[in-house]
């Protein structure tokens, strides 16, 4: 049996069984990342003596009879985004190379309650800006469906780790679809909850009003029983919502029976391949086949979201990102004076992209151009989630694509523009704050795969978990593998 | 030509939290080690997120209503971008749209008269942290022990016209603040900063001149000397054409008694204001402003006068008005034993003869003022003796626990009835042991009575309520 | 349009040291990207406040209490310089 190729719930299945033990799983996977990493490129540090040392105690759990929960044991990977305390974390930037928090993020503390087993840290595009994951200081990750396309981004490590069974799971952060894309491209479950469901204390900033955590699964169970772990209140994080959490499982029924869902057509057409609307009419079908009632809509603001999110996440950067300044930790480059040792360090620890950013929001936030720019973009905002409101009166989820297009080729993407309209399908939901699921269905012309994207209002997460996993359980869509020959 | 000058102050003051404004290390880090008081959210690591401190918001109001500011209920945090090795983040979190308090207004008197400094607003922020230059290795050096440290900014309207106004106001704002007890306000301390906004122009004229901004003066006399040289230094660049006065901050030298331009890079100033989306609003409901309201403390006048009212001289009233520790020990004091006049003169006298001798500030007073007046009411009716009171504040002065009834039966310093027989036998001892001063007292001379009353009360220790031993030995030598 | 000079700034205002060749690049990039952003102008959007807070979340506050704080060489783990318990950077001019 190839362990690593298993879901969560199957793996825990195992565990409590004790057909396994947590000890040989992680084993399992170590070897893999050894063999396989090396080409897949995912991981940025690799924390195999911890990972063991949590596989045993929780083997020592099991040995003294204790029940564990349903992450307990379970092998993963970490954006290397989010603190962890005495782990390198390095946002995949020069600028923090060798930074070693004091602390770790309130999702890594509560994956360790859980008896998380943890893989390590994952590669992403600097600070999470990108598309592609190519925008990484240290290297590139590849596609494991096929080694000349990109994972997506900016949580490429996390969706290729997944992909690559060299994680059963793993967390993202999503700011403009940093999630759900990457999930889309490389055939796996990304989810990028509620804003406020998950607590953002110990992510290192990128757009502190959109990011938002989230998992990377196998399957929608997976991604049920990751959101039970993670969601929750958290007094260190002001943005967090107090709200009654639930069981996420108990929405995975396959009943959609009057489930009322809404395909919104600024979403197709213009812009989209046509193997990926294929696909999402394909799923809204299915879905209307097993008893939802599905519709066209309209979300008339669509197409300003763009140029909206372009403008508030640099600006937020632009704020977020001072801080990297060459006094307190991370990289400083030499110099004479405070000014020149500011202006220097940050010109050798940001990559181009970043830079591209920073700037771009500094300037929407300077005096004279605020008005016109980060202002309108703070209205426009509203006026997007105006939009929602009202869809989610008539309907419990929205269908749309999760990218326009499959998988990007590599080394390919240097026009800024043309990669910040990959994100078109994903950002209107981080302006508004509400939930979106990437579920695999099916592939294109060349085999690679697409993601459809479920939507619904704030804290809807159980609609689309009932309607992913209705979609999961009645066609052979949803769970896909990469060829290994291909990509691995 | 006659000139005026045209002054806007901007005056930073610490609030009097226990905890910092956005996490929970201490904000008393005055004399410890650097670095000792910092966590990662106020050094500005990466991934941390603030949390207001509720009583950051209630200072903030009531300070907005000490100075008759209207209240915001809504107000916001936004963050203020530039880069300084002392601001951790490269933002300082700030109020720009919605500050906590705007339009008030402070009265102040000065040999000019009276007058209306308007308060154009009072918005709530985090302090920097502190820098150490080592001129001869050419480094700077960090301690980040006062980030986050909350402050209050108050800016005025530029209302204010000399450095006697200048004083008049800054006193008038202290008071008030440590009215509210919302802050220290020592300059000396570093807990209340004046930045000066400063013009002059030809007298009547309605256009401002060029203004400049005067930072680093740490104390009221600074200020008051910086005024003086600034408008004079304005007036002879007018008058003479001995510069070009150009917009621009500068740096107060007192040692050499003189402004001096600050570089351009210190001050560029486009700060990129913006909603910080880490810190949500603050809505002020209700029932929160009439808590805040309700704690707001009567001003300095009228106290003043309801305690002339009382019958307090002028000079008493002016006196104990000056502060609200002062003010509350006599009003407390006063209920207690019921005879303000008689608090007033052991807080004129003892009270603050203690104070002096611990070198403490009025508002260093922590006295049980309840059992202070019970003190006082304890001496009056002759159970303490007034020596033996003075013993026991000085004790309530350190141990606020003290109970001074119980402080001087533990201590025998209780005169009880039960004493009568006691005292009539040392009386009678020292009566018979001096003759003399009897046969001088029947003679007629008063002061051989005191003579034997002093005799007695040194035997007694002092044990006694003098009034109780005077007719006890006028009884035995008439007797 | 935004000119080299513009760029200058707005790299002065970011602290980010840039090449001659980089702020032309920047000039011709951040021209095209908020050439896209010009439709926004469009919007008519009097009387629509601007959402700077997603969830309708308000009054998080914590208590006046004192908690942990790191110790000074904790504070410190990270520095890259530092010097009798402080951090340590060239000087300020």
């Amino acid at each position: 049996m190839t362990l690593s190729r298993l879901t969560i719930h199957e793996l825990h299945d195992l565990l409590v069984s004790k057909e396994i033990s947590a000890t040989e799983l992680v084993q399992e996977h170590l070897d893999r990342i050894q063999a396989l990493d090396g080409n897949v490129k995912s991981y940025i540090t690799v924390t195999g003596d911890l990972a063991r040392k949590q596989a045993k105690a929780v083997d020592a759990k099991l040995a003294a009879g204790e029940t564990i929960g349903m992450l307990a044991g379970i092998p993963m990977a970490v954006k290397d985004n989010m603190c962890t305390e005495g782990i390198p974390t390095t946002c995949a930037s020069r600028m923090l190379e060798g930074f070693k928090p004091q602390y770790s993020a309130t999702v890594v503390e509560k994956l360790k309650a859980e008896d998380f087993v943890m893989l390590g840290k994952v590669n992403m595009d600097e600070f999470a800006m990108g598309s592609t994951t190519e925008n990484s200081a240290f290297f590139a990750t590849q596609n494991p469906w096929n080694a000349d396309c990109v994972p997506g981004g900016s949580s490429g490590g996390s969706a290729a780790s997944v992909a690559a069974d060299l994680a059963v799971y793993s967390l993202g952060s999503d700011t403009g679809g940093s999630i759900r894309q990457p999930a889309s491209f490389c055939g796996i479950v990304g989810l990028k909850p509620t804003y406020g469901a998950v607590s953002r204390f110990g992510l290192i900033a990128f757009a502190s009003s959109l990011d938002q955590i989230g998992p990377l699964a196998k399957d929608v169970t997976d991604t049920a029983l990751i959101l039970n772990a993670i969601t929750g209140y958290d007094k260190k994080d002001s943005t967090s919502a107090d709200y009654n959490y639930p069981d996420y499982t108990a929405a995975l029924t396959g009943d959609v029976k009057g489930m009322r869902i809404g395909l919104p057509k600024e979403y197709l057409g213009e812009g989209i391949d046509p193997d990926v609307e294929a696909q999402v009419r394909a799923a809204a079908a299915k879905l209307e086949e097993l008893g939802a009632h599905v519709e066209e809509c309209s979300l008339p603001y669509t197409r300003y979201a763009m140029p909206a999110y372009y403008l508030i996440a640099p600006a937020e950067a632009s704020s977020n990102l001072g801080r990297y300044d060459g006094v307190r930790y991370g990289l400083r480059a030499p110099a004479e004076d405070v000014a020149g040792m500011f202006c220097d360090t940050r010109k050798k620890g940001f990559g181009p992209e970043v830079k591209r950013r920073i700037m771009l929001g500094t300037y929407a936030l300077s005096s004279g151009y605020y008005d016109a720019y980060y202002l309108k973009a703070l209205k426009v905002r509203n006026l997007i989630k105006q939009d929602y409101d009202r869809a989610f009166e008539q309907y419990d989820c929205l269908i749309t694509p999760t990218a326009p297009t499959t998988a990007l080729r590599k080394g390919n993407n240097q026009d800024p523009l043309a990669l910040y309209k990959s994100d078109i399908c994903t950002i209107p939901t981080n302006l508004a704050g509400i939930p979106g699921l990437s579920l695999p269905y099916g592939t294109d012309r060349n085999g690679m795969p697409i993601g459809v994207q479920l939507s619904g209002k704030a804290f809807a997460e159980p609609a689309l978990l009932r309607a992913a996993y209705a979609l999961e359980q009645n066609t052979n869509l949803t769970r896909l593998k990469p060829n290994q020959g291909k990509g691995l | 030509m006659k000139y005026e000058t045209v002054i806007g102050l901007e005056v930073h003051v610490e609030l009097a939290t226990e905890s910092k404004i956005f996490c929970s290390c201490s904000a008393h880090s005055f004399g410890a080690d650097p670095n000792s008081h910092v966590c990662p959210a106020c050094c500005g690591m990466p991934g941390m997120l603030p949390v207001v401190n509720r009583r950051v918001v209630d200072f903030g109001m009531k300070a907005g209503m000490m100075l008759n500011c209207d209240i915001n209920r809504v107000t916001t945090f936004d963050k203020k971008s530039y880069y300084y090795p002392d601001l951790p983040g490269a933002y300082q979190t700030t109020q720009w749209f919605a500050p906590v308090a705007v339009n008030g207004r402070v009265d102040i008197e000065t040999s000019a008269g009276k007058k209306s400094v308007r308060i154009k607003q009072i918005h709530m922020e985090e302090d920097a942290g502190k820098l150490v230059h080592d001129i001869s290795e050419g480094t700077t050096h960090v301690d980040f022990n006062r980030t986050s440290v909350p402050l209050i900014e108050i800016v005025s309207q530029p209302d204010l016209s000399s450095a006697e106004e200048v004083e008049a106001y800054l006193v008038r704002l202290r008071t008030l603040l440590r009215y509210a007890k919302v802050a220290e306000c020592e300059m000396a301390h570093g807990t209340m900063r004046c930045d000066v906004n400063l013009s002059v122009r030809p007298e009547g004229s309605d256009v401002l001149g060029v203004r400049t901004e005067m930072k680093n003066m740490n104390s009221i006399e600074a200020i008051k000397r910086a005024i003086e040289y600034e408008t004079a230094r304005h007036i002879n660049a007018i008058e003479n054409g001995t510069e070009v006065l150009v917009q621009e901050t500068r740096r107060w030298d007192d040692a050499k008694g003189k402004s001096y331009a600050m570089r351009s890079k210190e001050t560029a100033g486009d700060y990129r204001y913006f909603p910080d989306p880490n810190v949500m609003p603050v809505v002020i409901d209700d029932v929160w402003y009439e808590t805040i309201k309700n704690s707001v403390p009567e001003f300095p006048e009228v106290k003043r006068e309801k305690y002339i009212a009382l019958g307090l001289t002028e000079y008493d009233a002016e006196r104990i008005s000056e502060s609200i520790m002062l003010c509350e020990c006599f009003e407390e004091a006063s209920e207690a034993c019921g005879n303000p006049k008689e608090v007033v003169n052991w807080i004129t006298s003892d009270v603050m003869r203690i104070l002096n001798a611990k070198q403490m500030t009025y508002e260093m007073l922590n006295l049980d003022n309840k059992a202070f007046g019970k003190l006082i009411s304890l001496t009056l009716d002759g159970k303490i003796s007034r020596a033996n009171s003075k013993k026991i504040l000085s004790a309530m002065f350190d141990d606020r626990a003290i109970e001074p009834e119980a402080y001087a039966e533990a201590n025998n310093m209780l005169i009880g009835e039960q004493n009568d027989d006691l005292i009539l036998g040392i009386v009678k001892k020292v009566v018979e042991s001096d003759p003399k001063s009897v046969n001088d007292f029947k003679n007629g001379k008063e002061k051989a009575l005191m003579a034997l009353f002093g005799k007695c009360m040194k035997e007694l220790k002092g044990n006694c309520d003098p009034q109780q031993l005077k007719v006890i030995l006028l009884e035995c030598i008439n007797g | 349009m935004i000119s080299k000079d513009v760029v200058e700034k707005v790299a002065k205002l970011s602290r980010l040291h840039l090449e001659e060749e980089e702020i032309a690049q920047y000039a011709d990039q951040l021209n095209q990207i908020l050439d896209t952003m010009a439709g926004l102008q469009q919007i008519d959007t009097d009387g629509v406040a601007p959402l700077a807070h997603v969830l309708p979340i308000e009054n998080v506050f914590r208590e006046d209490e004192v908690g942990e704080c790191f110790t000074q060489e904790t504070v410190l783990a990270n520095a890259p310089e530092q010097s009798n318990g402080m951090f340590q950077v060239p000087k300020i001019v």
